[in-house]
């Protein structure tokens, strides 16, 4: 076998100095391959931490849920009454509450939310800059020509300081902003199609309507930030590839862009999936907390985790085991749901991989 | 440059560290640490910060988490006393090693406030508010409601019942208070940290439902006076039990409380007050704490604190919107804070 | 082909004004004319997008102006020096409210930005049919619901029944439940983002996987890493229901005896925000908006100082 080559001069780049070649240009060394032993042991480690916790979650919250189960047991999913001081449990309305206002809230904020990731990764706003920029002849002056750059940074971090707004912060904005003023626009509503089941109760306060959009507006920031990271990470030669053939700006965005950044902004989307169905504050004070099993949009109704924050604080020792049996059926919801995700990515890729 | 960051960082951090430093002084301070009802919170807050501010030794702390959480930290001795508008259960109080010692050191009233701009002085009489809350008078222009309110124009509008979404001392008393005026009531739904009520939108807290009602048009609910007052929200004038029309005051307060014995337990429940003047719906709330207690200076600071409570502290209580203890209520806590 | 050698040289003039090689073929516009449905369609989408985009904005800007109209009244140093005032009482800040919040959230950030970066990397690397792998990435999606108040409720009986009392350690760790499927989902997300050929490019060139992850896979998705840890710190910052069974509230300040100490009740500004705008004294409630500002901009600074490292990684 010959002899590697003598890369001891060749030198790296600049700014990382007193590189040479043969630091790297070989097979790895007894002690580096140790090292990468044991950072592949700490990386499953640490992986095999996050199934501990939630298993250990799930075991905590089970083991005092069991009195409750026993007691209650499957009935519990399907009544209606809660009424602590007789004993009777029910989580229908609110299981429904939960999946009601989280799916709206996702479809709002996911419809939002990708528009303004495509907005902000296609930089349509420093073009806009641009051209105006060129209107006064200043695109290449060293203060006004860095303005399109600084603008999209300021457009990205002003979305991503929605998610820096205590969600105690968003509960007041919705009690005190936003019920008031489309509380004339639903009660019109309400008044001539009342017959429409969405429409069929009129909005006297706190309801599902101003709880969805808070909720969506809590997370859309999630969906944006993640989703615009996916679109941005798209290998620039496949949108100068679809811009080669013809193709105009959102054919390459539809056809192109998004389906190869949607692993990334189906990410998003579970992610904020998850945060609209474990939302406690913002919606312990906008839904309404009221058992009911409703379709309208204006009535209030109540979720899980809203149901667990207004109940834990004065529960007695006999509401805490049908409180944790409430806390694992939203387990159990996230659960499904995820399962659900999978399923429909698996059944997608594998029709884009068919074809 | 990414050093110069770190350095900046870090030195921003250690700032941060040098103020905390600077501002404690209390080298060998004995701490309190207290968790319970909102409902006294603000006076418990005041009279604890003055205390402090004149005792530098003593740093007493009090958060309102709600009676039930309060009871419940004091029950896993992870608070050294608790306060609860609901006293405390015997079986909760059995579970406590020691023995445990229940002081009511204040008392206020729940008011029925309402958003009806153009009605300042509703009179409400034990039929129309018993029969809002159980659902059974919806409009404000109900006949029982008109007769208590001569000449006055009530609107053709739904009323709008706005309740409590938590477990909340404050719901505790006020159905138990309709518990005893009305046998309906009384079987249909019962006093309960957390009443099924038959009507009515949930909010969370006496701050939910105070923003509920000064957002939502035709509303009413029930709330501590010092929250109605503050958004000068009308209140309701309430027939009692002798008859008379009485509106929420210190003085009509005071006149419910005045006709109350303790008993040993010091646990007494003002459901439904004599006195002509009384006005009907007044609680004690109480403070929790154990009959013994292994830090000898943690049993003086507290009883230090406590007598402070009872003696110039009922000074403050007024202007909160509280009600002044009774002197018979306060030599019965004197004697009780003796025997610990 | 043409054979020019013949031909006589073109002058100046005319080899500016080359004949145009496409004088007899009809190409249509090469620019895009409006009129066409597909331009059309896609400058109408554009507007479309740009309304959702403001749209969006509007809340953000909605609630920020509440915040400055009437938090900003209040803004003053003292706010970062004073400790909060009781009722009734003028004046007072929540300084300690502040430094409490920094310090649960540090000791959040450095439980889960290790664990959750390192199994981001774990999970990217895993191979596709490792059930291991996949159990990981489904435990951290069911985490991601899991409502805030039973983390709280989890680490009371984990921590603060076992060491007899609210800390800020406590308040840490319930916080870190709440962070850490955001950051492992998204750092996995990002490696698995980075093109494959320079992760077979530096494997070929002799480094050990671990070599490749700190040298190549980890720098470059470090932008995406940031976006997740930056999330997940926003909403710990924000989040008042854990806290509330932890770290409870403190109207002093973080210490004992002069020095910091993280085994005591610790005040926080979300807990303040959510104590304080209940209250029925307009100081306590212009002090919880005051916070809620601080509040939102200290997030905002973190996240500044946060991309300023990225781009520097970058850079080098």
């Amino acid at each position: 076998m010959a002899s590697l080559p003598d890369t001891s001069r060749i030198q790296g780049p600049q700014e990382v100095k007193g590189w040479n070649a043969d630091q790297i240009w070989q097979p790895p060394s007894k002690g580096q391959r140790w090292a990468d032993f044991l950072f592949r042991r700490l990386c499953f480690a640490f992986a095999a931490t996050t199934v501990v916790l939630i298993l250990l979650l799930v075991v905590e919250i089970g083991a005092k849920a069991i009195p409750a189960f026993r007691e209650h047991g499957l009935h519990f999913l399907y009544s209606q009454t809660w009424d602590p001081n007789r004993g009777v449990f029910g989580i229908l309305p609110e299981i429904w509450g939960t999946l009601y206002t989280s799916l709206l809230a996702l479809f709002l904020g996911t419809l939002f939310g990708v528009a303004a990731a495509i907005f902000l990764s296609e930089g349509y706003a420093s073009e806009g800059v641009f051209k105006i920029l060129k209107l006064f002849n200043v695109q290449f002056h060293p203060f006004w020509g860095k303005l399109p750059e600084r603008l999209e940074v300021l457009l990205k971090n002003l979305i991503e300081l929605l998610a820096a707004v205590p969600s105690v912060v968003y509960g007041l904005w919705g009690l005190f902003v936003v019920i008031p003023l489309i509380r004339p626009a639903c009660n019109w509503l309400h008044h001539h199609f009342g017959w429409f089941p969405l429409f069929s109760t009129d909005l006297s306060g706190p309801g599902i309507l101003p709880a969805v959009f808070v909720l969506s507006i809590m997370i859309l920031p999630t969906i944006t930030a993640i989703s615009r990271n996916a679109l941005i990470s798209v290998p620039p030669k496949l949108r100068m590839a679809a811009y080669g053939l013809g193709a105009t700006r959102w054919e390459t965005i539809l056809g192109v862009l998004v389906p190869t950044a949607s692993r990334g902004i189906f990410g998003a989307i579970v992610l904020a999936f998850g945060r609209a169905l474990g939302e406690t504050m913002a919606l312990a004070m906008l839904v309404g907390n009221a058992n009911r099993l409703t379709v309208s949009l204006f009535s209030p109704a109540n979720t899980l985790a809203a149901l667990l924050a207004n109940s834990f604080p004065e529960a007695g020792a006999k509401e805490i085991p049908v409180l944790m049996y409430a806390a694992l059926v939203l387990l159990a919801i996230t659960l499904v749901v995820n399962i659900f995700g999978a399923l429909v990515l698996e059944r997608a890729t594998a029709e884009v991989e068919a074809k | 440059m990414l050093r110069l960051r770190l350095i900046l960082l870090t030195s921003l951090l250690g700032v941060f560290g040098v103020f905390n430093a600077c501002s404690s002084s209390k080298g060998n301070a004995v701490k309190l640490q207290g968790a319970g009802a909102s409902f006294p919170a603000p006076l418990y807050l005041k009279w604890f910060k003055t205390y402090s501010g004149v005792h530098s030794n003593v740093q007493v702390d009090y958060q309102s988490v709600g009676s039930g959480s309060g009871v419940k930290s004091f029950m896993d001795r992870t608070v050294d006393f608790a306060a609860s508008d609901a006293a405390m259960k015997p079986e909760d109080m059995a579970k406590v090693d020691g023995g445990v010692q229940l002081l009511p050191m204040t008392a206020g009233a729940i008011v029925l406030a309402y958003n009806l701009p153009d009605v300042p002085g509703l009179r409400l009489s034990r039929e129309a508010y018993v029969g809002i809350f159980l659902g059974k008078i919806t409009k404000w222009n109900d006949p029982a409601i008109v007769t208590t309110n001569p000449g006055v124009k009530l609107p053709d509008a739904p009323i709008n019942v706005i309740v409590r979404a938590d477990g909340s001392g404050t719901s505790f008393v006020f159905s138990k208070h309709l518990s005893a005026i009305s046998p309906e009531f009384n079987s249909k739904v019962g006093a309960n940290t957390q009443p099924n009520w038959p009507v009515g939108t949930k909010s969370k807290g006496n701050e939910g439902v105070t923003a509920s009602l000064v957002t939502t048009p035709g509303s009413i609910g029930y709330v501590e006076y010092g929250y109605a007052h503050s958004q000068n929200l009308h209140m309701a004038t309430l027939e009692n039990r002798s008859g008379n029309f009485v509106a929420p005051t210190t003085d009509s307060a005071k006149a419910a409380l005045s006709s109350v014995q303790l008993p040993a337990d010091m646990i007494a429940w003002v459901s439904d007050p004599e006195g002509k003047d009384a006005y009907p719906i007044v609680t004690f709330t109480w403070m929790v704490l154990y009959k013994k207690y292994d830090s000898k200076e943690k049993l003086d600071a507290l009883k230090a604190l406590v007598t402070y409570g009872l003696t110039d502290g009922q000074k403050e209580a007024e202007p909160l919107g509280y009600v002044p203890l009774p002197d018979n209520v306060v030599a019965a806590n004197k004697a009780a804070i003796e025997a610990l | 082909m043409r054979s020019n050698e013949n031909a006589k040289q073109p002058t100046v003039a005319e080899r500016t004004t080359a004949p145009d090689p496409f004088s007899g073929i009809d190409l249509g516009e090469l620019e895009r004319s409006i009129y066409r449905p597909r331009t059309f369609l896609s400058v109408v989408l554009s507007l479309i997008v740009t309304a959702m985009t403001l749209t969006a904005l509007v809340p953000l800007f909605a609630v920020l102006i509440m915040l400055i109209w009437r938090g900003g009244q209040k803004l003053s140093l003292a706010l970062f020096t004073q400790l909060p005032p009781a009722p009734l009482e003028q004046g007072g800040g929540f300084g300690n409210a502040i430094l409490g919040t920094l310090v649960m959230v540090a000791i959040a950030t450095l439980i889960t930005v290790p664990l959750g970066v390192l199994s981001g990397v774990f999970l990217a690397q895993a191979p596709a049919e490792s059930r291991f792998a996949s159990s990981v990435r489904f435990s951290a999606k069911v985490l991601t619901g899991f409502p805030s108040i039973l983390a709280g409720v989890f680490a009371y009986g984990a921590i603060v029944l076992v060491t007899g009392g609210y800390s800020a350690i406590a308040g840490g760790i319930a916080l870190s439940i709440l962070m850490l499927p955001t950051i492992i989902l998204t750092s996995e997300s990002a490696i698995a983002m980075v093109p494959a050929r320079m992760k077979e490019a530096s494997i070929g060139l002799g480094a050990t996987g671990t070599q490749t992850a700190w040298m190549v896979l980890l720098p470059t998705a470090m932008p995406g890493i940031l976006t997740g840890v930056m999330l997940a710190i926003a909403r710990a910052a924000g989040e008042t229901a854990p806290l509330l069974f932890t770290a409870l509230f403190s109207n002093y300040w973080l210490s004992s005896g002069g020095r910091l100490s993280l085994m005591q009740p610790t005040a926080s500004l979300a807990v303040l925000i959510y104590n304080f705008s209940g209250m029925p004294f307009k100081n306590q409630v212009e002090l919880a908006w005051a916070a809620a500002l601080v509040l939102v901009v200290l997030v905002l600074i973190t996240n500044l100082i946060g991309q300023s490292f990225s781009r520097e990684q970058n850079l080098q």
